[in-house]
């Protein structure tokens, strides 16, 4: 099962450098992308009635109750609810990437800064390395093995960074290759994270699998574990976008097509995140949670002031979004810190994160279009020129700042609650404070590019909204707000479930 | 036998100098392949007695892809790019070599602090620990992005050779898909080198400063 989701989409994506056709080429991508889905959905709702179903259709396959011995790969409830993300965006994005695809070829608009005409990318360079990014992201949450998820976290990297060069640019140029080196030599450091780990559990004969570290955590050496933490904090925190080592963050997603952005924001961080999330559950059981859980508050903390900072006199709606993500991947880290009931807020906002984001960069991918500028002060009145994407631009906005009823606002509660019932007040305060501020930078960009005078520029043509292209982001918001009013019980156990695996039971 | 390995870990602290002084491209190129071949032969010569099949087919492995592929492909896009020949250092020479040389001591005083497990070769951590430095040093005192690149090998070299000092055997299929990432590494940014020199006429990414937060006001007019 776990093998067909892995090999699916490598197929698929070396498949997709081969075929001639544009049409087929997409066809394929948006299949490969439903049955992934599927699949997944069928590996959820397997973990969900106890793995009733998969058992009936066959023997031999059992998913997530293969752990103890050493496997490459399986999934623990974390690694299945990250996956679930991971495929439902991408569900949404083949759907607009198809659009998407078909619009630029069409039309491939001209750079907004400086005018030239877009010379893209081949389309089947864009459409394989989109699957093969989706076959290393399935890799990265099945992994069981610390050595194959760097490999596998070094390969996302490595299959994105085509995907950022779609519109080739200077500028596009630039992001790829800060991207391509920054989060190289970060992950170099998480090699030795892995080592470290390695070293740490070398008398125990521990290995660098997860199941046979968290059976021996007990015994690792203490500051060997820690040193290992260290190391694959930071190098996987470089890849999750945590300040200070988010630099190439922005860039790359401001300069990417709006669908890589999705995925990037949404997918990707995620998966970075799983990273140091399965060390953080080693750690934990061999008793070192204040030790990492201090270090994850700090660096949280400090990723949501820089964000915080930079968002106010942003200029470019893009970096704007880009730099909200910074903010929630340190809302997550914060959260993990804390520990106890703020871990399952922390997956909660990581999951209502994802979709909102995605959302608001497959939206922005039509302001873009609408406006052909990524400039805040040169969109005004979007609402009149295209009062849904108006629409759904002001949803998304107050869905990501954390207005009620949302999941991301039920997260944030949840860690603050947690931050107070263990007696942190000052860091619920700046916690607060540092959200007050993030609101309002956000509130009047958003506002005043929703609503404004719009002034037509000479030669401009009414613009028609593909309604394919929004229909992805308007499914996402609607299932946030769901989140937020009423969590469905599997999805429950689910949180519930990859909470206790991030506390390093098994 | 240890004395031959102890010989290589020499060899290797005394490529990490070289690598901070020299001033051609293509030697550093060179260099740093032949620092990747000597790392990759080192674990047969460090254990004792005849090494496995195993630790034989990764070396020649490691051989061909580091002294072989690499600097091809690095050597192809050097003339691609048709960059300048030497490496263009942001601080100076005498700098550089100081540096790798404090490097080199607070690396051994960290080798000898660290709670590693004994090895039993000697000086073989605070080599890898330099040179994982040395890698540092190239990616930020050079302007070049073929250097950052050389940069990058240099830092998984040291990685590797601290790999070896701690004993921590990965399974074959994770070292050789950490190998594959690498070569897809070298492989990627070689074609992105290649669109910078079309799309700049140059390959200084110190002129890749155009995305930033505080300069935005300028583009565009």
């Amino acid at each position: 099962m776990i093998i067909a989701m892995l090999l699916l989409p490598l197929a698929a994506g070396i498949l997709a450098f081969i075929i001639r056709s544009d049409p087929a080429r997409r066809a394929l991508l948006l299949w490969t992308a439903c049955l992934h889905f599927l699949l997944t959905g069928l590996l959820i709702a397997d973990s969900a009635t106890g793995g009733l179903m998969l058992s009936f259709l066959s023997g031999a396959l059992s998913g997530p109750r293969a752990a103890p011995e050493a496997v490459w790969f399986a999934y623990d409830a974390l690694g299945l609810l990250f996956i679930g993300i991971t495929s439902l965006l991408f569900l949404g994005a083949a759907h607009y990437a198809v659009r998407y695809l078909a619009l630029e070829k069409r039309d491939p608009g001209e750079d907004a800064d400086d005018g030239s005409i877009f010379n893209n990318a081949p389309e089947a360079v864009f459409t394989g390395c989109l699957l093969l990014f989706l076959a290393a992201m399935t890799a990265v949450t099945a992994s069981r093995h610390m050595g194959l998820l760097w490999a596998s976290v070094e390969a996302t990297t490595l299959l994105s960074a085509p995907l950022i060069y779609f519109h080739r640019s200077k500028r596009s140029l630039e992001a790829t290759w800060k991207y391509l080196l920054i989060c190289s030599v970060g992950i170099a450091l998480a090699l030795m994270g892995n080592l470290f780990l390695g070293a740490a559990g070398l008398k125990a004969g521990a290995g660098l699998d997860l199941a046979g570290l968290l059976s021996n955590s007990g015994v690792l050496d203490k500051p060997l574990l820690k040193a290992a933490f260290l190391f694959l904090f930071v190098g996987y925190g470089t890849k999750m976008g945590l300040s200070p080592f988010h630099t190439w963050l922005p860039d790359a997603h401001s300069e990417a097509p709006a669908v890589v952005s999705a995925l990037l924001s949404g997918a990707l961080l995620n998966c970075a995140f799983l990273g140091i999330l399965r060390v953080n559950a080693v750690c934990a059981s061999a008793g070192l949670a204040d030790f990492t859980g201090g270090i994850l508050i700090l660096f949280g903390l400090f990723s949501i002031l820089t964000a915080a900072l930079f968002m106010l006199g942003q200029r470019d709606y893009k970096r704007l979004l880009a730099y909200s993500s910074i903010e929630h991947m340190g809302i997550l880290a914060l959260g993990i810190g804390l520990g106890g009931g703020a871990v399952f807020g922390a997956i909660l906002g990581a999951l209502s994160h994802s979709l909102t984001k995605a959302g608001l960069f497959f939206t922005s991918g039509i302001v873009v279009a609408a406006e052909k500028t990524k400039r805040i002060s040169d969109v005004r009145g979007l609402w009149r020129r295209a009062p849904r994407t108006a629409a759904l631009w002001l949803a998304g906005f107050f869905l990501i700042t954390g207005m009620p009823p949302s999941g991301i606002f039920l997260a944030k509660f949840i860690i603050l609650k947690e931050a107070v019932a263990l007696k942190h007040y000052w860091l619920a305060g700046a916690y607060l404070l540092f959200l007050a501020v993030l609101f309002a930078g956000m509130a009047g960009v958003f506002i005043s590019m929703t609503f404004g005078e719009h002034e037509a520029k000479p030669g401009e043509k009414p613009f028609d909204e593909p309604a394919g292209m929004l229909g992805p982001a308007a499914v996402f918001f609607a299932c946030v707000i769901l989140a937020g009013l009423f969590i469905p019980g599997w999805l429950n156990g689910l949180l519930t479930a990859a909470a206790q695996n991030i506390s390093g039971k098994l | 036998m240890h004395t031959f390995a102890e010989l290589i870990i020499v060899f290797v602290i005394l490529l990490d100098l070289a690598l901070a002084v020299t001033g051609s491209l293509s030697s550093c190129i060179r260099l740093v392949a032949m620092q990747g071949v000597v790392a990759g032969l080192l674990p047969l010569l460090a254990g004792s007695g005849a090494p496995h099949t195993r630790a034989v087919i990764f070396a020649v492995v490691i051989v061909i892809l580091k002294g072989a592929v690499f600097p091809r492909l690095l050597m192809r896009a050097r003339d691609k790019s048709g960059a300048r020949k030497d490496v263009e250092p942001l601080i100076s020479y005498p700098a550089s070599i100081l540096l790798c040389l404090g490097a080199f001591i607070a690396s051994s005083w960290l080798g000898s602090r660290l709670p590693l497990p004994q090895a039993n070769v000697a000086w073989i951590v605070p080599a890898s620990l330099s040179t994982i430095f040395t890698g540092f040093l190239l990616i930020t005192t050079r302007s070049k992005a073929i250097t950052q690149v050389l940069g990058y090998l240099v830092i998984e070299n040291g990685i590797y050779i601290f790999g070896l000092a701690l004993f921590v055997e990965q399974p074959l299929m994770v070292e050789l898909a950490i190998l594959l990432d690498v070569f897809v590494a070298v492989f990627v940014m070689g074609i992105a080198i290649f669109h910078i020199s079309r799309e700049f006429d140059h390959i200084d990414t110190a002129e890749l400063s155009e995305l930033s937060d505080w300069r935005r006001g300028e583009y565009g007019k």
